[in-house]
């Protein structure tokens, strides 16, 4: 009898964990990945330890420690927090693992949610590192158990890289049993693996090239690969990961005949590639971003003498920017042969009113870049980072968002190229406790002359309401020390530290004039919960109507930007809609006092 | 179990607004999908997309592969907002079915005079021209059953005649996933839904 659930795949993931026996499980917050460690936290029995860590490079560190007490240990983060963690990753590659240690680094192909869509196969090639690729959500929670496995079997960490369409992806999910024995914790005092001294770090580096060829042996013979040779067919594709079900489901609408060499592990299978590139003459390998299985192709093919047509990224027949779909692969085709499999388009053409993401009714941010932009001016620089905030674009007061962490540096490096406007830079909590705070202790101790506001909402909204160390309690919502950005920030040596509430519109513009006036690295604390935080704990504030007696039709209120007003052009007045969260800080922007609070 | 799936294979769009509640009205029909034991893809908006913005969801019944509906792939399309119909058009099958709420959310580039949002009887007329169009106010229809937040189990009702799925289990999946002080009112707006497309 098996059990089938319809799941998320981040939640088929967090199962995949279970079933492999993880005893302790680290992350820091970024779609498409946050919500493997918020399903492994929110379960009532927890037989592991879980936490969301500071930043991806504490969070790596933290599993690090956990294998090499030979427990079972994961941590999570999306492909750009491998950047952040690169630096214990790299070299933990050369020391290894006794417990199983697993890297889920989740990539986003067209970045929905990232700066970036990097391609993390390139991470594992660099590192010499294995990486499991999956190809549906089912096969994703399949996969990790084996992954656990293999990573204790040649005692070397793996990548585990879901994209978005796998983690937010949902499917029926057949599941398995979850283990009840685990491993007891004991460090071995190993110096020679732990210590990486250059006289330990050389024979690692041997050892780990070493591994790499018993690595694809193994690889090649599991189930995440598959080569299916049709008899008579000359042409072959290999898809890879999550590519691999667009290019299989075109080809069966198709009726096409061809071989298939379905891949999910790194490094790739070169015996079954080169079984492939024996019996066609031509090869179509389809895999989202990088080329990384096509190079290989290459190779084997030029070793081998064999002269195989192959076309992919090269020759144009595939992307290498975007995420892929089975339109994608029709076109491919399309140019490979001149196949009359041309996409449908649609037709229908009218002109429509672009929605983009914006900040929620009543988000203190909005009021908070309200009164930067106010005292400040539009001369000003606006260095910003990421998080909710960076939608705050339409404010005016985010020019720059290039990594976490990276608005004060940003801020500081302008100010000492000599840029002589004033420079108010925003970041958030969780932001600042992720990386902020090393630029905050830099632009300090290199007499920055900047403001740094911190936009504290008391939680790392973007990515799904996780907590941070500001809050006051951990991921399971146990309760732990709430540390104070503002003492944090007067420790770091900030001349002007200074706490406010951004919907009191005058006390944030009286802080903001001192700080834009103050010599040295100012610091603005703007301290409010997320609004959708506030709603969840069932606080109702009461919402705020337009008196249209005393509406003039000036427009300030609507230029706020808040999804909540909306002008009313046949009477030339302001409307308040329910999405009022009763901030009340429009009510602060009428000269004409026509906003009030609805009287209960 | 592959030949029930053979026939009963049908890719749904879901379209909305980020906070409409997409994800719950496709949650509804892939729970009540495994119920019946149908297999099932679909893929999802999440992370910064959702605040406020233009959401899809893609729903494969009787899928084993991939969770992406190709290019005019779709049989039918459940739009939650009248503009986010005609945004995902490219995914729906020449003479498909729209079931479409007819009322709109007005986004801040109109509001601030950045677009303008299209006539409503406008979209009607050109979706009528190309595909079976069933429109009808949901959120009205929902306020009714008792709560405008119903507005998204109303639309799973409107839409539950088309699915391979019988519309007891969707319903006991509705239990499931609502609020349980809701329950009453999401079945009610549920039915309502359902019988106005009947009745259509």
């Amino acid at each position: 009898m098996t059990t089938r659930e319809y799941m998320l795949g981040n939640v088929a993931i967090a199962r995949g964990l279970l079933e492999g026996g993880v005893q302790v499980a680290t992350g820091y917050p970024g779609t498409p990945s946050s919500e493997i460690i918020d399903t492994l936290a929110a379960r009532k029995e927890r037989d592991y330890h879980i936490e969301w860590s500071v930043n991806e490079k504490v969070a790596m560190e933290v599993a690090v420690g956990a294998a090499w007490a030979g427990v079972r240990s994961v941590v999570t983060m999306k492909h750009v927090g491998l950047n952040v963690a690169a630096d214990p990753f790299m070299t933990l590659a050369y020391a290894g693992t006794k417990g199983g240690l697993i890297a889920i680094v989740a990539d986003d192909p067209s970045c929905h949610s990232s700066q970036n869509e990097q391609d993390t196969r390139r991470y594992a090639q660099f590192a010499l590192v294995p990486c499991f690729d999956p190809s549906t959500p089912q096969e994703a929670k399949d996969m990790l158990p084996y992954a656990f496995e293999f990573s204790e079997q040649f005692e070397i960490p793996v990548i585990f890289r879901p994209t978005t369409r796998i983690s937010h992806g949902k499917s029926d999910i057949e599941l398995g049993e979850i283990p009840t024995e685990k491993s007891a914790p004991h460090f071995e005092k190993l110096l020679d693996r732990w210590v990486m001294l250059p006289k330990n770090a050389r024979p690692r580096h041997t050892h780990l090239l070493a591994i790499q060829q018993p690595m694809e042996d193994a690889l090649a013979e599991s189930p995440w690969n598959s080569l299916e040779l049709k008899p008579d067919a000359t042409f072959g594709v290999i898809g890879a990961g999550i590519a691999s079900v667009y290019a299989k489901e075109a080809l069966q609408e198709l009726g096409l005949e061809a071989s298939f060499l379905k891949i999910g592990t790194y490094p790739v299978p070169k015996k079954l590639i080169l079984e492939l590139l024996e019996t066609v003459n031509s090869v179509l390998i389809f895999e989202e971003l990088e080329p990384v299985v096509e190079e290989q192709v290459k190779m084997i093919a030029q070793e081998a003498g064999l002269p195989v047509y192959i076309m992919g990224k090269t020759g144009g027949f595939v992307p290498r920017e975007g995420e892929l779909d089975i339109s994608a692969f029709l076109e491919a085709l399309n140019k490979a042969f001149d196949l009359d499999v041309e996409p449908e388009k649609g037709t229908i053409s009218l002109e429509l009113a672009p929605r983009p993401p914006g900040l929620c009714a009543g988000c203190s941010h909005r009021a908070t870049f309200y009164s930067m932009r106010k005292v400040f001016g539009k001369d000003a620089i606006y260095p910003s980072d990421i998080g909710c905030y960076t939608l705050g674009i339409q404010t005016g007061t985010v020019e720059t968002t290039l990594c976490m962490g990276s608005s004060i540096s940003i801020a500081s490096g302008l100010y000492h190229a000599g840029e002589k406007r004033p420079i108010c830079c925003s970041i958030g909590d969780s932001t600042f406790f992720h990386t902020g705070m090393n630029s905050l202790l830099n632009a300090v101790f290199n007499k920055a002359n900047i403001t740094v506001t911190i936009l504290d909402n008391r939680i790392t909204a973007m990515t799904g309401h996780q907590p941070n160390p500001g809050v006051g309690f951990t991921v399971t919502g146990e309760p732990t020390v709430e540390v104070s950005l503002a003492e944090l920030c007067r420790a770091m040596g900030a001349g002007s530290v200074v706490v406010v509430d951004p919907y009191n519109l005058e006390e944030i513009q009286e802080a903001f004039k001192a700080a834009k006036d103050f010599e040295g690295t100012a610091v603005v604390i703007a301290k409010k919960p997320c609004v959708i935080s506030v709603k969840r704990a069932g606080t109702r504030r009461l919402p705020y109507i337009v008196d249209p007696e005393k509406c003039e039709g000036c427009k300030q209120c609507v230029k706020f930007g808040c999804p909540a007003i909306e002008f009313d052009e046949e009477n030339k007045c302001a409307v308040i809609t329910a999405l009022c969260s009763g901030c009340g800080v429009c009510a602060q922007i009428c000269k004409f006092d026509a906003i009030k609070e609805v009287k209960r | 179990m592959s030949q029930i799936e053979g026939e009963k294979k049908l890719d749904l769009l879901i379209t909305g607004v980020g906070g409409q509640g997409a994800i719950l009205a496709s949650d509804i029909i892939g729970k009540a999908a495994v119920i019946s034991g149908l297999s099932i893809r679909a893929a999802e908006t999440h992370g910064m997309a959702q605040r406020g913005g233009s959401v899809v969801n893609h729903i494969r019944l009787g899928a084993n592969l991939g969770s992406m509906i190709p290019k005019k792939g779709a049989d039918v399309l459940l739009a939650l907002e009248p503009m986010e119909a005609v945004r995902y058009l490219d995914f729906l099958k020449d003479g498909g079915v729209i079931v479409v709420n007819t009322q709109p959310i007005v986004p801040v580039t109109v509001t601030s005079g950045l677009a303008k949002y299209p006539d409503i009887q406008e979209i009607l007329d050109v979706l009528s021209e190309k595909y079976i169009v069933k429109a009808f106010n949901a959120d009205e229809l929902a306020a009714e059953a008792g709560s405008r937040l119903a507005m998204n189990v109303a639309m799973v009702g409107a839409v539950s005649g088309y699915l391979p799925i019988p519309k007891e289990i969707l319903i006991e999946s509705v239990k499931a996933l609502v609020p349980q002080k809701t329950i009453e009112i999401n079945v009610r707006a549920f039915e309502m839904g359902r019988r106005k497309v009947e009745e259509s």
